[in-house]
């Protein structure tokens, strides 16, 4: 067993997911045989080896530092689940004490 | 003369639109039609707002009419995967968290095909985020394979591949993250290309693994995915991943179509046990083709390459837990029960628990897993450190040969439903094609045949290295060349007519 149902229980509360118990039972078993075949990458034992986060070499880009068009607010806030004031609104934040 | 139409590749399109040999808004128009005939069984588009593409289409016949130039692909339809953001028409990237999303901004990519003159036909479905092999992790329903109604047209790109194929667009664009484009275009019989990574702009492309998404073209000819490639890529500074160097000679390589005196190694690593017998006979003919074609065949070993799935199902995931992130329920996309006393965190929850499918999660949940304090360095640090052996595996192997050779799949499509709940089996349809993006480096799959055992389409992979993209098009050209002379005629000749059926049931028009 390489993954209990109450760490994937965690995970979903780390990840922000509202899984189900339904949920939780089906990926707990799909996340243990997932975890345990991809755990074959610690067969390389290979000391030394740098790690690779890209492919291409990075560097880091800048431009110009000048004015360029931006979206309107008008055009920003169109798709927004909520709005108020020309602004986002969102729920509260803050736990009610 | 509009069935006429939809057979036709797109560099001859192009041609006879700029000759004035026919309209751009009778291509499109025929295209359309197409589309209401057959989409209803092959499902591959999510959106289609045929007035765009028709007024679109009428600006291209004005500008010829008025003498002004025309773009390269001017008046040809392409169909676009649901995951570049279009400021005219919906973004869902097949999830009901972006349902109806409209973004307020343009992709690179699809800018620059607009630019090139091309007529966005509409949006094609996908698996959700671009996470599977069969678009059957779309919200929207999977796409099917024209070849048989029955069987899946691979994925994630699953739904241009089907476009495509179907004769319903010559033209359609991916991403590759772990074989998307590759993989869904030898299933179907079409040609799939990976770009090197960063030769295509991910500027608009809702994120799914960072370091590995490339969008790339789908095509029913090598010389037309080289055109659709030379249209979208090239250097762009709203992504700070992209080359800025020249778009390798593509249509040139494409056009040239010769192997003779070329290096070419057959991967130990990508054989064997797991793949299906018919696969690999017809993989096997094709290697003696290429020799055959002038070409000097050496076998190589690629080690570490067994270990490039399990590193990608570590790296993919991890990377796209940190990026979808971002819905979150407050700016875009859906939001669940915001109902006045739950907290921002609560709706951010339900809203992911709603809007999200089966495998977005166990992604998510997996690379937060592989993430996690305790487990990094055995999960993620380790695979990271395979990327490392498995680009230096292809760097041994570049030194002695052109370009390597494999099947782009382990089998031909698989039925829908056989794998949807067997997340490790689904995993495998990447197996080959996995090692490129892990490298970044250019990667083509070219049809080669129909696999004895089930009559399915086969897809020979042409691994390149990084900027060398125009190798791969002269290998898949020239096996294209030979094939079809040999055959007397195209692979998708031998496809079934689609019977035009019910029209399709899309949401829009």
């Amino acid at each position: 067993m390489s993954i209990t149902r109450d760490e994937v229980a965690h995970l979903a509360r780390l990840a922000r997911i509202a899984l189900t118990d339904a949920e939780l039972d089906h990926f707990a078993g799909q996340l243990d045989v997932i975890i345990s075949a991809v755990a074959r990458v610690q067969e390389v034992t290979a000391e030394g080896i740098p790690a690779t986060s890209h492919a291409v070499p990075l560097t880091n880009v800048f431009r110009p530092d000048e004015l360029t068009e931006c979206l309107t607010a008008e055009a920003a806030l169109a798709a927004a689940p909520a709005v108020e004031d020309q602004r986002f609104r969102v729920p509260r934040i803050l736990a009610e004490e | 003369m509009t069935a006429e139409l939809t057979r036709m590749t797109a560099a001859q399109l192009a041609s006879a639109i700029a000759a004035g040999e026919v309209s751009a808004t009778e291509v499109t128009r025929a295209h359309l039609d197409r589309v209401a005939a057959v989409d209803g069984q092959v499902h591959a588009f999510l959106h289609v707002p045929s007035e765009l593409a028709l007024a679109a289409a009428r600006m291209v016949d004005d500008r010829r009419a008025a003498g002004q130039p025309l773009g390269p692909l001017a008046g040809v339809p392409v169909a676009v995967k649901d995951v570049f953001a279009t400021a005219d028409m919906p973004t869902t990237c097949g999830s009901r968290i972006l349902d109806g999303w409209q973004p307020p901004y343009e992709s690179t990519v699809t800018r620059r095909l607009r630019e090139a003159g091309a007529i966005v036909l509409g949006k094609t479905n996908m698996d959700e985020f671009a996470m599977g092999s069969s678009t059957e992790n779309s919200a929207f329903g999977p796409s099917r394979n024209p070849w048989d109604l029955t069987r899946v047209p691979g994925g994630s790109s699953g739904g241009s591949s089907a476009a495509v194929t179907a004769f319903e667009t010559p033209l359609g664009i991916g991403t590759d993250t772990g074989g998307s484009i590759r993989q869904p275009g030898a299933v179907c019989g079409i040609v799939g290309v990976k770009p090197t990574y960063g030769g295509s702009s991910r500027y608009g492309v809702v994120a799914f693994a960072s370091s590995l998404d490339t969008p790339g073209p789908l095509a029913r000819t090598v010389l037309d995915a080289a055109l659709l490639h030379e249209a979208m890529s090239g250097h762009d500074p709203c992504d700070s991943t992209s080359i800025d160097a020249p778009v390798p000679p593509v249509v040139a390589a494409a056009r040239q179509a010769n192997v003779e005196g070329m290096r070419i190694g057959v991967v130990t690593e990508l054989s064997g046990e797991g793949y299906q017998p018919g696969v690999l006979t017809r993989f096997g003919e094709a290697v003696e083709l290429l020799e055959s074609l002038g070409a000097k065949i050496t076998e190589v070993s690629c080690p570490h390459f067994v270990y490039a799935l399990p590193a990608y199902y570590l790296i993919a995931p991890s990377e796209c837990s940190s990026n979808l992130a971002r819905f979150d329920a407050m700016r875009y996309g859906l939001r669940a029960g915001d109902d006045g006393t739950r907290s921002a965190e609560e709706v951010m929850s339900l809203t992911r628990e709603m809007g999200f499918g089966a495998e977005v999660k166990r992604r998510i949940m997996l690379g937060t897993y592989a993430l996690s304090s305790g487990y990094y360095d055995a999960y993620y640090g380790k695979a990271q450190q395979v990327r490392t052996l498995v680009i230096r595996d292809f760097e041994a192997a570049f030194e002695q040969v052109d370009v390597l050779v494999s099947p782009s799949t382990p089998t031909t499509a698989f039925k829908v439903g056989e794998r949807v709940d067997d997340p490790i089996a689904m995993y495998l349809a990447d197996l080959c094609t996995i090692p490129s993006d892990l490298a970044g480096n250019a990667a083509l799959s070219v049809p080669c045949g129909l696999a004895p055992d089930d009559g399915l389409p086969v897809g020979l992979q042409v691994m390149a290295p990084v900027l060398a993209d125009d190798r791969a098009y002269r290998v898949g050209a020239a096996v294209e060349a030979a094939l079809t002379e040999r055959w007397g005629h195209p692979l998708l000749d031998e496809a079934p007519a689609l019977a035009a059926g019910p029209g399709r049931s899309g949401t829009d028009d």
